[in-house]
């Protein structure tokens, strides 16, 4: 199968079990366990070229320009990962089933877990280290999910956030890495970067590169000093838990410096941090391990323990001490997965985790009892189980490293990492299922069904067939091993026996185990011990730290961001200006290449009134009417302006939404107050005038010398002209532009119109759906309502006048191809005579006779357009391109026919919806206030009030 | 002519900018629509400016306006409708919501209530 479809897999499954969730918990658990045997079986697929030693790839490019590509690469490391990662999957999904209860949302529990699922084996198929980061993001983001999936209990949300925290921040850092990391080697994608070695160590960035990245993995496998954030993860379900504790979330770091190995490994820097790294955790995570009654924060610890145990045969940077790793891996994933669900099992039967409750689980739990006890006896390093194999190899290495200068330090820590390793497992089996049976369990337990014991139990027969028949894992784990160690070295030798005959690591070993025994009868004064000595407690120290990044960050942003719009709009002013000035101190300013065309009474005229309106309304913003009024004047003589410059078609949109503006503006000071209250001080108001006056210097100074001068580049409306009636097939060429040029530009434009009105209804829909609706029933309107509201004499005439308007609007969209005009312009006229009838006949009267709703309009309207747009394709042109033909129908004169018109079409209708959903929005809101809207046109009716018309009226209606 | 034209210009963006820095809703939104104005009208005569040729095309004529600005400038202002349409029903609704049209959060009452709030939860 190809490897897109393994990750793809669990990403596009996780769209089944939130489906799934109602045909029942089984159909739930079954289709997530479906898609992960797919992804699973697909994987085992390409197991025979994995064997053979090749290295299969997929590849798409994605943004080749960025050096992110969609590359996925499998060999035998991430073979090994993606085995763990959807084999221990399968049984976590099969315990899961049975585990969570009837209150838990199974579908969302079993979607966040495919996705978490997909992005590890993206992390582990990944051949680009962008695309890897984007897997590392997500696998943080769904593991947020998974963590705080109890959402109701504080924990599992403080939890969840600290892992995030922790994880993310080290994912930030391992961006910075990566990111040097390929601009050394100059590719992005790892099979280039594996092969450069002594390049990338001998850069002077590979210091950084690799702190950063270290800081990652270790961030991510839970590495002293970022330990602290795994125990409060085990908040989440047991399930999650296994799954995340074990074999996946927190391997992603150990497969990352594993996966680096070739390039990151064997200088000083990668041993010095990452052995002494490893070796702390290793020993600080067994002790603390130790002394824990949860028997899940055990279990967490003891994974912080291990891990560092991986992390520091990684750091050796010795081939053994690799192939160690490799092994360990494996083993630490059967164990440690059998052990949480046991713990889940035990908290599920006896509805408690702490070991202080518990004791002589022995006899009432007997298959949980082997279960848990050969995982823990594994763990502690007794032979014949895995555990014992690669712990020996752990040992083996210690004693061939020497780590600062001392060669006693290692072995020493190794030893005593084991030893209490060996305790703790002891502990687990003794205070747990060994002594007497107690009567005080909050629960009475018993062994669970199958669905709980036999998913652990599978794992438990690895343990003891790989612990008792080595040379069975034998081959896969060297093969995995010289996939990690990639050219640099040779897989080591050595056969993984029991018996190694008296070497130094058994001694070790031994010591150990028989330290553990004696650890454990001296557990309750080494308790005690532990109890009264002082210990830094890491949630209160992360949550200080998080409270005073919080408080800088407020302390820095608040008195910059304090919410005062006007004060970002006036620094915003005066910045643009700054940059503007800057650009024309230090750049060239050409001479001017026009002259300046002299200006008649007429124009300046105009500019006076443009001036005098403006400065009204600056001076008269007080009284809101007014400033309409002034506004309407300025938008008017803006439109003449367009009208004397030669732009017919822009003058006729302006004037066009002028009107609807004004009406729109209008609607809304129903509500608004009208006056504006004099709030700013004196001092403020000079302010503004300075910022106001300064901008508008400016934005006069570049229009000016911008008109006198030719453009720096060549302009492209030559091309518009020469082609507008030879390929576009008519003689405005605004309009041929619009919808034929650059009918892409238009057709996004409609959309967003309509988008925007269709905000506005959801808006007004918000607002009369809340609280807003009973202050509007409720309000008292501020000034005088007219009398007659509905004027007969308006009335009339707008009626009159509709038609009328209609076959303008009709003309003026008919013509548009080949004079101004066309779909925009039409589109508001027939819009004013709308709103004609709204205004003179009333809301009720007019929407009553509203056949299609106004969403639909646009809807079409954008529909046509589109259609209009794939018609082209069916021809094998790209999108929107536009035919036309002339036609002769006697007798009538030759006529064109263009697709064109009926993209305008489109366009019409989509600012048509628009227009009116907007305002008709706004009269909504005024209804809600107003009196009892009438379905009458008319509040005076002559035909209503002859009593002879009424009655003969109500006779028909009789009828 | 040019000079008329650009110092409308900057007539219009200087009283946008003082309305949009005051502090109720409405006259920023009448700024706003002057700045509006202001700006394609500047987009315009980025086409230069040309009398009596509209960009139509007729027989034995060489000389047009440019139509391209003139195109973006149309769909511009059709666009603007919506936009103010959008603006004024957001200041509409927080009027209506809460009876103040203010554009400013009062600086310190916004950190104070978060505060309370947090406290209050905690």
């Amino acid at each position: 199968m190809s490897l897109f479809f393994i990750v793809a897999l669990p990403f596009f499954g996780a769209l089944l079990p939130g489906l799934m969730n109602s045909a029942g918990r089984a159909a739930t658990a079954g289709v997530t366990f479906t898609v992960t045997l797919a992804a699973f079986v697909g994987l085992l697929t390409n197991l025979p070229s994995v064997v053979a030693g090749e290295v299969v790839m997929a590849r798409v490019d994605w943004m080749p320009l960025l050096g992110l590509n969609f590359t996925l690469m499998l060999d035998a490391l991430g073979f090994f990962f993606a085995l763990l990662i959807l084999g221990i999957g399968l049984l976590i999904i099969a315990y899961a089933r049975h585990y969570l209860s009837r209150d838990d949302n199974m579908g969302q529990f079993f979607t966040y877990l495919l996705l978490f699922q997909g992005a590890m084996v993206g992390i582990v198929l990944s051949d680009n280290i962008l695309l890897l980061l984007i897997f590392w993001e997500l696998t943080s983001l769904s593991s947020f999910l998974l963590i705080g999936y109890w959402k109701h209990l504080p924990e599992g949300r403080q939890g969840a956030r600290m892992a995030l925290t922790v994880t993310g921040m080290g994912g930030l850092a391992m961006i910075g890495g990566m990111l040097i990391l390929g601009q050394i080697a100059g590719s992005y994608d790892l099979s280039v970067i594996l092969q450069n070695r002594e390049l990338i160590q001998a850069d002077p960035l590979y210091v950084p590169a690799l702190i950063l990245i270290l800081l990652g993995c270790f961030t991510k496998s839970a590495q002293f000093p970022f330990h602290f954030w795994l125990p409060h993860a085990m908040a989440a379900p047991t399930p999650v838990s296994a799954y995340l504790h074990s074999a996946t979330m927190v391997k992603a770091g150990i497969f990352l410096m594993a996966r680096m190995w070739p390039v990151l490994s064997g200088t000083p820097e990668w041993f010095m941090i990452v052995t002494t790294a490893g070796l702390v955790t290793m020993v600080l995570g067994a002790v603390i391990a130790l002394f824990k009654h949860d028997l899940k924060a055990l279990l967490a610890f003891s994974t912080v323990s291990h891990l560092g145990l991986i992390t520091m045969l990684l750091g050796t940077g010795t081939a053994f001490g690799a192939m160690a790793a490799m092994f360990h891996i494996l083993n630490h994933a059967t164990f440690k997965a059998a052990l949480f669900m046991s713990a889940g099992i035990i908290d599920h039967e006896a509805h408690t985790r702490d070991i202080r409750l518990l004791g002589g689980l022995s006899k009432l739990m007997p298959v949980t009892f082997v279960v848990a006890a050969l995982a823990a006896l594994s763990m502690a390093g007794i032979p014949l189980l895995n555990g014992f194999l690669s712990k020996e190899m752990m040992l083996e290495e210690a004693n061939h490293t020497v780590l600062f200068d001392t060669p006693w330090l290692v072995p020493v820590l190794a030893t005593i990492g084991s030893l209490f390793s060996a305790a703790y497992c002891f502990r687990l089996i003794g205070h747990v299922f060994l002594g007497p049976v107690r009567d005080d369990y909050p629960a009475k337990p018993h062994d669970p069904n199958a669905g709980l014991w036999l998913p652990p139990a599978i794992l438990v027969v690895l343990v003891v067939v790989i612990g008792i028949a080595p040379f069975l894992a034998e081959p896969f784990v060297k093969m995995v091993t010289a996939s990690v160690l990639g050219d640099t070295a040779s897989v080591p030798k050595a056969h993984f026996k029991i018996w190694h005959g008296l070497v130094p690591a058994l001694f070790m070993s031994i010591a150990a185990v028989v330290g553990g025994l004696l650890m454990l009868s001296i557990f309750k004064p080494a308790l005690r011990l532990w109890n009264a000595t002082p210990r830094p407690e890491a949630k209160p120290i992360f949550e200080a730290t998080v409270e005073r990044a919080a408080s800088l960050a407020r302390a820095v942003i608040l008195p910059l961001h304090n919410g005062a719009f006007s004060r970002y709009a006036a620094i915003g002013s005066i910045t643009i200006v700054a940059a503007g000035y800057h650009a024309w101190s230090t750049g060239t300013i050409s001479a001017p290449t026009y002259k300046m065309q002299p200006a008649g009474i007429i124009p300046f005229a105009g500019w006076l009134m443009l001036v005098a309106a403006t400065f009204g309304m600056v001076m008269m913003h007080r009284n809101r009417l007014l400033s309409l009024i002034l506004i309407g004047i300025v938008g008017l003589t803006v439109s003449i302006g367009f009208v004397y410059f030669s732009a017919p078609d822009l003058a006729m949109t302006q004037f066009t939404v002028e009107v609807v503006t004004i009406i729109l503006l209008l609607l809304a000071l129903n509500f608004l107050p009208n006056k504006t209250p004099t709030e700013s001080s004196v001092l403020r108001r000079v302010r503004d005038t300075g910022v106001a006056i300064i901008g508008g210097i400016a934005t006069f100074g570049l229009s000016y010398h911008y008109m006198l001068r030719d453009a720096v580049g060549v302009p492209i409306s030559e091309f518009h002209v020469a082609n507008s009636y030879k390929g576009g097939g008519g003689t405005n060429v605004v309009n041929v532009i619009l919808v034929d040029f650059r009918g892409f530009d238009t057709y996004g434009e409609i959309i967003v119109l309509g988008i925007a009105a269709l905000l506005i209804f959801a808006l007004t829909e918000t607002l009369l759906g809340g609280p807003v609706r009973a202050r509007l029933v409720n309000r008292k309107p501020d000034q005088l309502r007219a009398g007659n509201t509905h004027p007969m004499m308006m009335v009339v005439l707008t009626r009159g006048m509709m038609p009328v308007v209609l076959m303008v609007g009709f003309y003026i969209f008919l013509r548009g191809h080949n004079e101004p005009g066309g779909g925009f312009i039409a589109g508001l006229i027939v819009s004013i005579a709308v709103v004609m009838q709204y205004m003179a006949s009333g809301f009720g009267w007019a929407s009553a006779r509203l056949r299609y709703p106004y969403h639909g309009v646009i809807g079409a309207g954008v529909l046509i357009a589109g259609l209009t747009g794939i018609g082209s394709w069916f021809v094998g042109k790209p999108f929107l391109t536009s035919d036309f033909t002339y036609v002769r129908i006697p007798p009538f004169e030759k006529f064109e026919l263009a697709t064109a018109a009926l993209f305008d079409l489109g366009v019409f209708l989509a600012v048509v919806g628009a227009v009116m959903l907007s305002l008709e929005s706004f009269s909504r809101i005024a209804r809600q206030a107003g009196p009892d809207d009438s379905e009458h046109a008319m509040d005076i009716d002559p035909s209503r009030d002859d009593p002879a018309r009424a009655l003969d009226a109500s006779a028909k209606e009789a009828v | 002519m040019e000079l008329l034209v650009a110092s409308a210009i900057g007539v219009l963006t200087a009283g946008g900018i003082y309305l949009t820095l005051r502090l109720r809703t409405f006259p920023v939104i009448l700024g706003v629509s002057l700045l509006t104005y202001a700006v394609n009208v500047f987009l315009f005569t980025s086409g230069r400016l040309t009398v009596g040729a509209p960009p139509i095309l007729q027989d034995g004529v060489d000389v047009y306006a440019d139509p391209l600005p003139q195109a973006l400038v149309l769909t511009a202002i059709v666009i603007s409708f919506g936009m103010t349409a959008v603006v004024v029903m957001i200041g509409l609704g927080a009027f209506l919501g809460s009876d103040d049209d203010h554009v400013d959060d009062l600086p310190g009452e916004q950190s104070q209530t978060n505060e309370s709030a947090s406290e209050s939860t905690s």
